[in-house]
C-alpha cells in the first residue's frame, strides 16, 4: 500500500469512527451535566457532576430504574438462554438432516423476523390480559423469543454448516450415539457460533422498547427502555434529559462488557486444525 | 479381528442410480483388502456401507458372522481413518486418541496406558498435549491412525488416508501402514485411487468400475493376468499399451510388426477379426541392448521415437502409431474412464536407462511377445488370460499373508 492509500484509509476510517461514536460521546457528556447545565450550549459540561447518576441509582428515579434494571437483566438472560438452546437444536436439524419443509421453516423464521412488531403488539396486549400474562416476566420472554429465535436459527445454522460432516461421522464410528456426537463434538466446535448468537439475541431483547412499554404496567416486569420513557423531570417544565442519559450510559455498559469478554471467542477460528491444512 | 462378508450389496441413491451394484466380496480375517478404481466407481460408498455411514439398499453385510445391515456405526466395532482425518480440533492429541475409550467408559489408568502405547507405536509421545491445529499434515495423519488403533476394533477402514500428504511423506506413511497392519494382524479395508498404494499394500485388490467388481486378486495376478481391458489399463504405471491388431494365422499383425502367439494362444483368439494387444511398457527394450539368448522370445521392429524421458533408473520412449478410427475411439473412451486423457494414440516403451535412443530418430526395438495379452475390443475381455496361473499367484500371496500374520501373533 502506498502512503497515499494509507492516509486515505486512515482518514476514511476516522470519519466513520467519529460519525458512529459522536452520539455516544454526547450522551456520556450529557449524563455528567447537572440539570441547570444541560442547555449550556457546549459539548462538555461546565462542571462534571454525578447528580444524574445519584438520581437514578439512589434518588427519586431509583424506584423506577433499579427494578427495571433487574427485570431487563432477568428477562433478557432467560430469553437468550431459551432461544440459544432451541435454535441450537433447530439449526442443527436444518444444517444436517434432510426433512420435508426445511425451507419453509427457514423462510418462516425470516418472515417472523421482518414482521413489524408494532402490528402484533395490540392483539398481544389483549390476549396477554385475557390469559394473565400481562405485566409478567413470561409475558415479555415469549415475545422476545419471537425476536431472537429467527436470527439465532439463521446464524447458528450457518455455523453448523461450516462444521465438516466427517467430525460427526468420526465420532459415530468411534462409538458415540448421535446425542453424544452432538454434545461432545458439534457443540464445542460451534461454541464461537453459539456465543455470537447469544450476544446478538441478548442485544435484540435488551434493546426492545415497544413490547416493554406495551405489555407491562408496573415494576413487576417493566424493562429499562420502557422505564426510561417514564422518567420525569423535577417539574413538568423540565425534561429529564440528564437522568435518561445517565441511565442510557449504564445500560450500555453490560453490552460493552459482553462484547469485550467474548470478542476473542467470536473471532477464534471455527474448525482450525480439524481437517487438512 | 473378524472377517467381512458382503453378498449382493447394492446401493441406489434417490435418483435410482446404482453407485454400487451387486458387489459380493469376502475379506478374510487379518487380510489387507484394497478397494481401487477411478473416481466415481463406488469404492468410498462401499467402504461407508461397511462402517455404517451409508445405508445399504439391498444385500447382506456380515461382519464376524453377524449381519450388521441395520446396526448403527457405533455397534459395529470398526475404526476408520478419514481422508481429511476428521480430528477433533477442540481436544488435545491425547484426548483425540482417547476419545473412543472415553466413550466406552474405560477407566483413566487404562486410557492412559493404551493411549501411550498407541502414541509410542506412532511416535506421537512428545505431541500428546498439543492441539491438532499445531501439527503438521503427517502428524495429524498419525493422530487419526492412533485414534483408530487405540481400541481393539474388529477391522480398520481407511478412506484415501494418504491423498492429502505430499509424495515423500506418502511413501513413508505407506510403509508405516503396511508395517502396522502386519504387526496388529487386523482385517483392513483400504480405499484408494492410487494404484501404487493398491499394489504395495494389498494382499488382495478389488478393482471397481461404475459400482461393479471387475476383478479381485493379488496385485501380481492383476498385473500379469488382468481379466479385461479396464483392469489391464488401470493397473500399472505407465499404463499398458493397447495396439490394434488383426489375426494372420498364428500371429498378429500390429503397427509394430507381427507378433507370434503360438498355437495355444492363437486358438483362444480364433474367430475374431480386429483385436487389441496389450503390451506393458517393460516388455519392450532397445534392440541393441537385448541378450542374444533372449532375442528369439520376441520380435524386433523399427519405429520413430517422438519423445524420450530419462529418469535415471529407467527411460521411457513414446512412439506414436496410427489406429483405425473405431479402435481409437474405444481407447479414448477407456482412457477417459481411467481418469486420464490420452490425446494421441502412442505407445509408452520402457527401455534401459543406458540406451542411446534419441527422440526424433528411427530406432530398433525388441518386444517380448511371451507375456502379451489379447483383448476383444468390443467386450474388453482378455482372451488370452491364463486363469490357472492367476489363481496360483493369488494363492501364493495368501500363503505369504497367513504366514506373516501368524508370525506377528506369536
Amino acid at each position: 500500500m502506498s502512503t497515499r492509500e494509507k492516509v486515505g484509509w486512515g482518514v476514511g476510517g476516522l470519519v466513520i469512527i467519529v460519525y458512529c461514536l459522536f452520539p455516544v460521546a454526547w450522551i456520556v457528556s450529557l449524563s455528567f451535566k447537572s440539570s441547570d447545565d444541560i442547555a449550556n450550549g457546549q459539548f462538555l459540561p461546565t462542571v462534571f457532576s454525578s447528580e444524574n447518576y445519584q438520581q437514578i441509582l439512589v434518588g427519586d428515579a431509583a424506584g423506577l430504574f433499579l427494578p427495571a434494571l433487574v427485570n431487563s437483566f432477568g428477562i433478557c438472560l432467560i430469553a437468550t438462554a431459551i432461544s440459544c438452546l432451541l435454535s441450537m437444536f433447530a439449526a442443527y436439524a436444518i444444517a444436517r438432516l434432510d426433512f420435508p419443509g426445511k425451507r419453509i421453516i427457514l423462510s418462516t423464521a425470516l418472515a417472523v423476523a421482518i414482521f413489524p412488531v408494532i402490528s402484533i403488539v395490540t392483539p398481544l396486549f389483549n390476549l396477554w390480559r385475557q390469559i394473565g400474562l400481562y405485566n409478567t416476566w413470561p409475558g415479555l420472554i415469549i415475545p422476545y423469543l419471537s425476536l431472537t429465535l429467527p436470527i439465532s436459527i439463521w446464524t447458528l445454522s450457518a455455523f453448523f454448516r461450516e462444521i465438516p460432516w466427517e467430525m460427526e461421522q468420526a465420532a459415530q464410528v468411534d462409538g458415540a450415539t448421535p446425542w453424544q456426537a452432538f454434545r461432545k463434538v458439534i457443540v464445542p466446535l460451534a461454541a464461537p457460533g453459539v456465543f455470537t448468537t447469544a450476544i446478538i439475541a441478548f442485544f435484540l431483547a435488551w434493546n426492545d422498547f415497544v413490547y416493554g412499554i406495551s405489555l407491562t404496567s408496573t415494576e413487576a416486569a417493566r424493562p429499562v427502555p420502557a422505564a426510561l420513557g417514564l422518567f420525569s423531570g423535577a417539574s413538568q417544565f423540565e425534561s429529564p434529559n440528564g437522568p435518561i442519559a445517565a441511565a442510557a450510559v449504564i445500560v450500555t455498559i453490560p453490552v460493552i462488557v459482553l462484547v469485550l469478554l467474548f470478542q476473542r471467542r467470536i473471532v477464534a477460528g471455527l474448525t482450525n486444525g480439524a481437517v487438512k491444512g | 479381528m473378524a472377517s467381512i462378508e458382503m453378498s449382493h450389496i447394492v446401493k441406489k441413491y434417490g435418483d435410482g442410480f446404482p453407485a454400487v451394484n451387486d458387489v459380493s466380496l469376502d475379506i478374510d480375517d487379518g487380510e489387507f483388502m484394497i478397494l481401487v478404481g477411478p473416481s466415481g466407481c463406488g469404492k468410498s460408498t462401499l467402504l461407508r456401507m461397511i462402517v455404517g455411514l451409508e445405508d445399504i439398499t439391498s444385500g447382506d453385510m456380515v461382519i464376524a458372522g453377524n449381519r450388521v445391515n441395520d446396526k448403527a456405526p457405533r455397534d459395529r466395532n470398526l475404526s476408520m481413518v478419514f481422508q481429511n482425518y476428521a480430528l477433533y480440533p477442540h481436544l488435545s492429541v491425547y484426548e483425540n486418541i482417547a476419545f473412543p475409550l472415553r466413550l466406552a467408559k474405560v477407566d483413566d489408568g487404562e486410557v492412559r496406558r493404551r493411549v501411550e502405547e498407541a502414541a509410542d507405536v506412532l511416535e506421537l509421545r512428545e505431541h500428546l498435549e498439543r492441539k491438532p491445529a499445531n501439527l503438521s499434515g503427517g502428524q495429524r495423519q498419525r493422530v487419526a491412525m492412533g485414534r483408530a488403533i487405540v481400541r481393539s476394533a474388529d477391522a480398520f477402514l481407511f478412506d484415501e488416508p494418504l491423498s492429502n500428504l505430499d509424495a515423500k511423506l506418502r511413501g513413508q506413511m505407506r510403509t508405516e501402514i503396511s508395517r502396522l497392519q502386519r504387526r496388529l494382524g487386523i482385517t483392513t479395508v483400504y480405499v484408494t485411487h492410487d494404484q501404487t498404494e493398491a499394489m504395495t499394500l494389498g494382499d488382495r485388490v478389488c478393482v471397481l468400475r461404475k459400482g461393479v467388481i471387475q476383478q479381485v486378486a493379488s496385485p501380481r495376478e492383476l498385473y500379469e493376468q488382468p481379466v479385461n481391458l479396464f483392469v489391464a489399463g488401470f493397473i500399472g504405471s505407465p499404463p499398458m499399451n493397447f495396439l490394434p491388431a488383426t489375426v494372420e494365422g498364428t500371429s498378429l499383425s500390429t503397427p509394430f510388426g507381427a507378433i507370434e502367439l503360438g498355437e495355444e494362444r492363437a486358438e483362444k483368439i480364433a474367430g475374431h477379426d480386429l483385436l487389441l494387444v496389450g503390451i506393458r511398457p517393460e516388455y519392450f527394450e532397445d534392440a541393441s541392448l537385448v541378450d542374444e539368448a533372449k532375442k528369439p522370445h520376441g520380435s524386433t521392429f523399427t519405429a520413430k521415437v517422438d519423445v524420450t524421458e530419462w529418469l535415471g533408473d529407467a527411460q521411457y520412449a513414446y512412439i506414436p502409431y496410427e489406429a483405425p478410427t473405431e479402435v481409437a475411439e474405444q481407447l479414448k473412451e477407456l482412457s477417459r474412464e481411467l481418469d486420464s486423457d490420452q490425446l494421441r494414440t502412442q505407445a509408452v516403451v520402457s527401455i534401459d536407462s543406458t540406451s542411446r535412443i534419441r527422440e526424433g530418430r528411427e530406432a530398433e526395438f525388441w518386444l517380448d511377445t511371451r507375456k502379451v495379452h489379447v483383448f476383444d475390443p468390443k467386450t474388453g475381455e482378455n482372451l488370452t488370460r491364463d486363469a490357472e496361473a492367476g489363481r496360483k499367484l493369488t494363492e501364493m500371496a495368501t500363503e505369504d499373508r497367513v504366514e506373516q500374520v501368524e508370525q506377528a501373533r506369536v
